[in-house]
């Protein structure tokens, strides 16, 4: 199914640009909430469950 | 421009580059720098030796199956990020897995092709994994102390398998000491997909990676589009035959399924099929204009 035709290609535009800037304002959001600190928590541990232990 | 070979060393370096810590494949530790508190946008386990960043999936699922956050705004908006600039470009150019399935899939024996109807109901399948192990058992099946685990990575992910378990497990005993039925269905569970991506394209990507599943939401908004110009295009076949993803190409070639490796621009003897960012090709235009 195709979501956009050719005539509407600016809704296209408005879209991904508002998509683009969510993603910036999630990830900004996630910093400030401490998650990249959780997620480096979990990454420089060996993780068990990745390796199947 | 016959685009393969220059995706095929993309697909290389994108995965020297998400693995360069190579004293990790010597000392059988993992890398512990503040580079992992970065996702890569391709599926790669962290606790590969060489990993410098970190795995989206295994990422979201440490974050929400914790008891601090129910939701990760950081790995979804860095998902969102690749996914709205680029959709499965990811699959096609940035994923290390995709590429071992893709070398696997050179081995010259026979081929096959999923027949349509079980391959149609299959390709939801990645979508059920994404929700069911990446999203709904981590945040759902907590102990005691409201914690988690993550059972994509615990019990089907490949890449984990591959990348993280067997080279840590060849050189650290202690780990060894510590193997039981989890890892020999793990690793029964990688055999077999990577037996069958000798005779099947992509079989991991086409029908379980849940990332791949996140990325397929944004083929059809991504800044990166695919086009076929109806005035040049002669019908004659060859972009659908030689799609090894099989994308109905004239009929809808932003198509979920379709991690741009631009094979159908390649073989199109017309030159009528297209891809690259939206943004730049109208600021090109204007500028020719």
């Amino acid at each position: 199914m195709k979501l956009f035709s050719d005539s509407n290609i600016s809704v296209a535009g408005i879209v991904r640009t508002g998509l683009l800037l969510a993603a910036l304002a999630f990830i900004v959001a996630g910093v400030f909430r401490g998650e990249a600190a959780v997620v480096l928590q979990k990454a420089i541990n060996i993780c068990f469950e990745c390796i199947g232990l | 421009m016959k685009r393969q070979p220059a995706r095929k060393w993309i697909q290389l370096l994108t995965t020297l580059v998400y693995n360069c810590h190579l004293p990790g494949f010597v000392s059988g530790g993992i890398f512990k720098g503040n580079t992992k508190a970065a996702c890569v946008p391709g599926l790669n386990c962290y606790s590969c030796p060489g990993a410098v960043g970190s795995c989206p999936i295994g990422s979201l699922q440490a974050v929400i199956s914790g008891k601090r956050h129910g939701f990760s705004f950081y790995v979804v908006g860095v998902m969102l990020f690749f996914g709205a600039l680029f959709g499965r470009v990811i699959c096609g150019f940035f994923c290390p897995f995709g590429l071992i399935q893709e070398l696997l899939h050179k081995i010259p024996i026979p081929k096959l092709n999923m027949p349509s109807k079980p391959d149609k109901l299959l390709r939801w399948l990645k979508y059920a994994v994404l929700i069911v192990f990446v999203l709904l058992l981590p945040t759902l099946l907590v102990n005691e102390f409201g914690i988690g685990s993550p059972y994509f990575c615990k019990w089907l992910c490949p890449a984990g398998t591959l990348e993280g378990g067997i080279p840590l497990l060849i050189m650290n005993e202690t780990l060894r000491d510590m193997l039981g039925a989890r890892w020999y269905w793990k690793l029964s569970f990688t055999v077999f997909l990577l037996a069958l991506s000798t005779v099947f394209y992509r079989p991991f990507c086409k029908y379980l990676c849940p990332l791949g599943a996140v990325y397929a939401f944004f083929n059809q908004v991504s800044f990166f589009r695919m086009k076929v110009e109806d005035s040049k295009c002669i019908h004659c076949g060859k972009c659908e035959r030689s799609c090894p993803m099989q994308v109905d190409v004239l009929k809808n070639i932003n198509s979920s399924e379709c991690i741009r490796c631009g094979i159908c621009k390649d073989v199109c003897p017309s030159g009528a099929i297209s891809g690259g960012l939206e943004l730049l090709k109208h600021e090109k235009k204007k500028q020719a204009e």
